[in-house]
């Protein structure tokens, strides 16, 4: 399936039918929750603090439904009156504001204890119309949020790069604009579960947090290595033998998929009596 | 087709924090006029901790003109008081005019070029043309 950005422009994209699913698809619901929940997490907003958050690109107001059950206050801005309007259904408590992210972020400076994003950046990167240069489009709205963040404050925006060259592309405008921070990716070994997000800070320098699913730094001594390596020389571990299911929930492990602890009886064989 | 009501309205503290300085020309653009054609009072939560934190960051004079313009600035003094964080009595005035004092339908006039925003439902509509860009 080709990427939503490329069929047409965000306000005519989502429009009835496609802002619809955002409250009768229940899968599609439970990712956004999901992202938003991770998004607010990466804030790192001071505990038990009701905060003033900003939303870029609110759609159905989903992920701030998220802001409102840990008690902050939020106001939403999105281009797509067919998302603000499921919005309106679902009764969400925050302000709602019909904008183009390109165009600037319309509010005083220093207003924001923190900003989240849930794809919706990706959507910059496009040139829909004539007049779209998406370089500048991006340096306006990361300039213009900078100022309406306080100086402690975080944004942090999940998005999906189209390639590497996009990524480098927003991080760039986003320094440029006087951020600094980084990429986070969830889940770098998965292909379904991995998930980016653009930490930007305002503030002091504080190390970027770590991303879930991803190696700790490597704490064992530097043989072990070698004896892998050994291991591996021998080749792949004999189908349904103990190493081959442990490598196999390994795998799933680093792709952030559920899996049972390894324990004794794990790929033990059942006694005869069966 | 099916009339769905559903009431949304936007808070004075929105307001207090939007400007029109997304546009060509516009240096300031703050604080933005109101043209109420409907206002809703609502109840919502008090939460003195939101408030007194919100306090410094506002601005003050724009939001008494702002409740004084729309007919709601009911007894919120002209200046800001010294120690409200301990006034509770006064946080739920602060409280009241910045959460419950909605506005449902109406414009928002920019103070320099007097281009107008409308609102409706309770969404302004900040969306520029590409000549105000």
């Amino acid at each position: 399936m080709s990427r939503p950005e490329h069929r047409a422009p965000p306000e005519l994209f989502y429009n009835e039918e496609e802002a619809g699913k955002y409250t009768s698809n229940s899968r599609m619901i439970d990712i956004q929750v999901q992202m938003s929940e991770r998004a607010v997490e990466l804030l790192a907003l001071p505990q038990d603090e009701p905060c003033l958050l900003l939303d870029l690109g609110c759609g159905s107001g989903l992920s701030g439904s998220v802001l409102e059950d840990q008690g902050h206050t939020w106001i939403g801005m999105d281009i797509s009156q067919a998302m603000l309007n499921v919005a309106l259904e679902r009764e969400v408590e925050g302000d709602l504001l019909l904008s183009d992210l390109g165009q600037g972020v319309p509010f005083r400076a220093g207003t924001f204890d923190g900003a989240i994003s849930v794809s919706a950046l990706q959507w910059l990167c496009n040139a829909d119309k004539k007049s779209h240069n998406p370089i500048k489009r991006l340096y306006k709205f990361f300039s213009m949020l900078f100022a309406s963040l306080t100086r402690t404050a975080r944004a942090v925006l999940q998005f999906y790069p189209e390639n590497s060259e996009q990524a480098e592309l927003i991080t760039a405008q986003a320094m440029k604009a006087g951020f600094f921070g980084g990429m986070v990716v969830d889940y770098p070994n998965s292909t379904r579960a991995k998930k980016f997000f653009l930490v930007l800070m305002t503030g002091t320098c504080i190390q970027l947090p770590q991303a879930l699913g991803e190696e700790s730094e490597r704490t064992s001594v530097i043989y072990t290595h070698r004896r892998e390596q050994l291991k591996k020389m021998r080749g792949k571990p004999l189908k349904k033998s103990r190493d081959w299911i442990l490598e196999k929930k390994e795998r799933r492990r680093k792709q952030g998929k559920e899996t049972k602890p390894d324990s004794k009886y794990t790929g033990r064989k059942r006694s005869g009596r069966f | 087709m099916v009339f769905r009501c559903a009431v949304h309205n936007m808070k004075l503290l929105t307001h207090n924090m939007l400007t029109s300085k997304c546009m060509k020309g516009v240096t300031v653009g703050y604080p933005l006029g109101i043209v109420a054609k409907d206002i809703k009072v609502s109840e919502t939560e008090f939460n003195s901790e939101f408030v007194s934190r919100i306090i410094p960051k506002l601005d003050w004079n724009a939001l008494w003109k702002a409740a004084d313009s729309i007919g709601h600035s009911g007894d919120l003094p002209q200046q800001l008081m010294e120690d409200y964080e301990n006034n509770e009595e006064f946080l739920k005035k602060v409280h009241h005019v910045l959460l419950e004092v909605e506005i449902i339908n109406g414009e928002l006039v920019c103070p320099e070029s007097g281009r107008k925003f409308p609102i409706s439902q309770g969404i302004p509509n900040m969306l520029l043309n590409e000549d105000e860009l």
